[in-house]
C-alpha cells in the first residue's frame, strides 16, 4: 500500500532529520549509557571477576535508563506545537506514522547503544565471549524497550511533568526484556548456548512491532480528544 | 442534487467536565462561502473548529458532509479540510522547505513549495531554519500551505493573527481565490474582514458566568 508506506516514510524522515538538527541532545543519552557504565568500576571494583557478574545486569539497566531519558520527548513537542493534532486529522492510518516515528526513535537511540555496548564490555571486562550475544541481544532488546517507552510518551503527552509517571508506567512492561536480555549474556559467560533467549527477545520485538503501534495510536485518539 | 450545502452542522453540543461550551449550534456552509465565527473569548470558537475536523469528539448533535453522517465518510471528509490553528505545527529546527514538504507532501498541488514561498514574501528564507524567523513570518510559513494545498474546506483558527497589513491582504486573497474556485472557508477572527462574501456567525458564550 503506498499510502500507508508514504506515512511510514514521511514520518520516519521527518523524525530523523529532526533528530539530526539537534545531534547534541540526541547524543547525551549515549553519554550518559557510557558515563555511567564507567562509574561501576571505579565504584564498586575493578575486579576482573567481580566486574565479569556484574555486567550483563549493569549494561541491561544502563541501556534501559538511557531509553526512557530519550522517550518523553517522543510526542511532546508533536503535541506542543500541533502536529500531532495534524497527524490526527489526517485521513490515513495513524498507525503508520506512529511506527515510523518509534523507528526513528529506535534509530537514534538503541542503535547508537548497542553499537556503544563493546566499550562498556570492555570497561566491565566483559569477556569476549559474550560480546556478540550482548550486541545481538541489545539490537533486538532496545527495538522493544522503544516501543515500549512509546505507549508510556503516548499516555503522558498532555502533563507538564511527565517524565516520571512514564518511568512509573513503563518499568514494569521492562522486566521481561532485562530478564532475557541479560539472560542472554549471562548464558554466553557461563558457555551455554544463547540462541533460546535470544529467540524470546526476538518473539517480544516481533509482538511489540504489531501490537504498539495500535496501542499508541488508540492512547493518542484518547488523550487528545478531551 | 438533494443538499447543496457543504456541511451541515445541526444541534452541536460539547461539554467539558459537564459545563456546557458550545449548547447547541446550528449552522451551514455552502460552496463559494465564507463563514466567519464570532464570539467573546471562551464562547467556543476554537473548539467548533476542532470538533468540525474532528479533532475533538462533540458531546451530541451531527455533522453532515454533503448530505452524509461524517462518520460514514470519515476518510473523504478528512481528505478533504485543511486546518490552521493557533499553532503552527511548524517544527522550528526545520527550514521552511522542510517544514512546508512533510506536512503537504502527499498533496499534487498546483504550485510548488518554492513558488508558495516566494508567494507569501519569503523568497530566499527556503533554507533558513524556522527559529531564526520572526513570529510573523513563521506565520507566513505555515500560511504558505494554503497554496499548495488541494483541500476543499479550509478551517483557519485566527489567522491573521501576528501578521503585517500585506499579510492579512494576503489571506484574504488566498480565501477569495479559494472561495471563487468551489471551496468554503471557515474562520475565525476578532479582526473584521474587508471583503465581499462574508456571512457570520455568532456563538454565545456559555450560559455560565457571563459576568460582562
Amino acid at each position: 500500500m503506498p499510502e500507508s508506506n508514504r506515512g511510514f516514510s514521511a514520518y520516519f524522515r521527518r523524525d530523523l532529520l529532526l533528530a539530526y538538527r539537534r545531534r547534541g541532545e540526541v547524543a547525551s543519552p549515549i553519554i550518559f549509557f557510557v558515563m555511567v557504565a564507567t562509574l561501576i568500576p571505579l565504584g564498586i571494583t575493578p575486579e576482573a571477576d567481580s566486574l565479569k557478574e556484574l555486567a550483563p545486569g549493569t549494561i541491561w539497566v544502563m541501556a534501559l535508563l538511557a531509553t526512557l531519558l530519550s522517550a518523553e520527548g517522543l510526542f511532546v513537542s508533536d503535541y506542543k506545537d500541533g502536529s500531532l493534532e495534524q497527524l490526527l486529522i489526517s485521513p490515513n492510518m495513524l498507525v503508520m506514522p506512529i511506527f515510523g516515528k518509534v523507528t526513528a526513535h529506535w534509530i537514534t537511540t538503541g542503535l547508537p547503544l548497542t553499537l556503544a555496548s563493546p566499550l562498556i564490555g570492555l570497561m566491565l571486562s566483559l569477556p569476549s565471549v559474550a560480546y556478540l550475544p550482548m550486541m545481538a541481544g541489545l539490537a533486538l532488546g532496545t527495538g522493544c524497550l522503544s516501543f515500549l517507552a512509546a505507549i508510556g510518551a503516548a499516555l503522558t503527552v498532555s502533563l507538564q511533568k511527565g517524565s516520571l509517571l512514564l518511568t512509573l508506567i513503563v518499568m514494569p512492561l521492562y522486566m521481561p526484556i532485562i530478564i532475557f536480555g541479560s539472560a542472554v549474556m549471562q548464558y554466553s559467560i557461563d558457555g551455554m548456548a544463547w540462541s533460546g533467549p535470544l529467540a524470546i527477545l526476538g518473539a517480544m520485538l516481533a509482538v511489540a512491532i504489531a501490537l504498539c503501534p495500535l496501542a499508541i495510536a488508540a492512547v493518542l485518539r484518547l488523550i487528545t480528544i478531551n | 442534487m438533494v443538499n447543496s450545502s457543504l456541511l451541515t452542522v445541526n444541534d452541536l453540543r460539547f461539554e467539558r467536565d459537564d459545563i456546557p461550551v458550545i449548547n447547541g449550534a446550528c449552522l451551514t456552509l455552502n460552496v463559494g462561502e465564507i463563514l466567519q465565527i464570532e464570539g467573546p473569548n471562551g464562547s467556543g470558537k476554537t473548539t467548533l473548529l476542532r470538533i468540525l475536523t474532528t479533532a475533538l469528539q462533540p458531546s451530541g448533535g451531527e455533522i453532515l458532509y454533503r448530505g452524509q453522517i461524517l462518520s460514514e465518510c470519515r476518510f473523504d471528509y478528512l481528505s478533504n479540510i485543511l486546518f490552521l490553528g493557533h499553532q503552527s505545527a511548524l517544527k522550528l529546527t526545520l527550514t521552511a522547505e522542510e517544514n512546508l514538504s512533510w506536512t503537504t507532501s502527499e498533496l499534487p498541488g498546483s504550485v510548488s513549495i518554492m513558488e508558495a514561498l516566494e508567494q507569501v514574501g519569503l523568497r530566499g528564507y527556503s533554507d533558513v531554519p524556522c527559529h531564526k524567523l520572526s513570529e510573523g513570518q513563521q506565520r507566513r510559513v505555515a500560511l504558505a500551505r494554503l497554496l499548495v494545498t488541494n483541500a476543499e474546506v479550509w478551517f483557519l483558527d485566527e489567522p491573521f493573527s501576528a501578521l503585517d497589513k500585506q499579510g492579512v491582504q494576503f489571506v484574504e486573497q488566498c480565501m477569495e481565490r479559494h472561495v471563487k474556485g468551489g471551496g468554503a472557508v471557515m474562520l475565525t477572527t476578532h479582526q473584521p474582514i474587508g471583503m465581499e462574501p462574508v456571512r457570520r456567525y455568532s456563538l454565545v458564550g456559555s450560559s455560565v458566568g457571563g459576568g460582562f
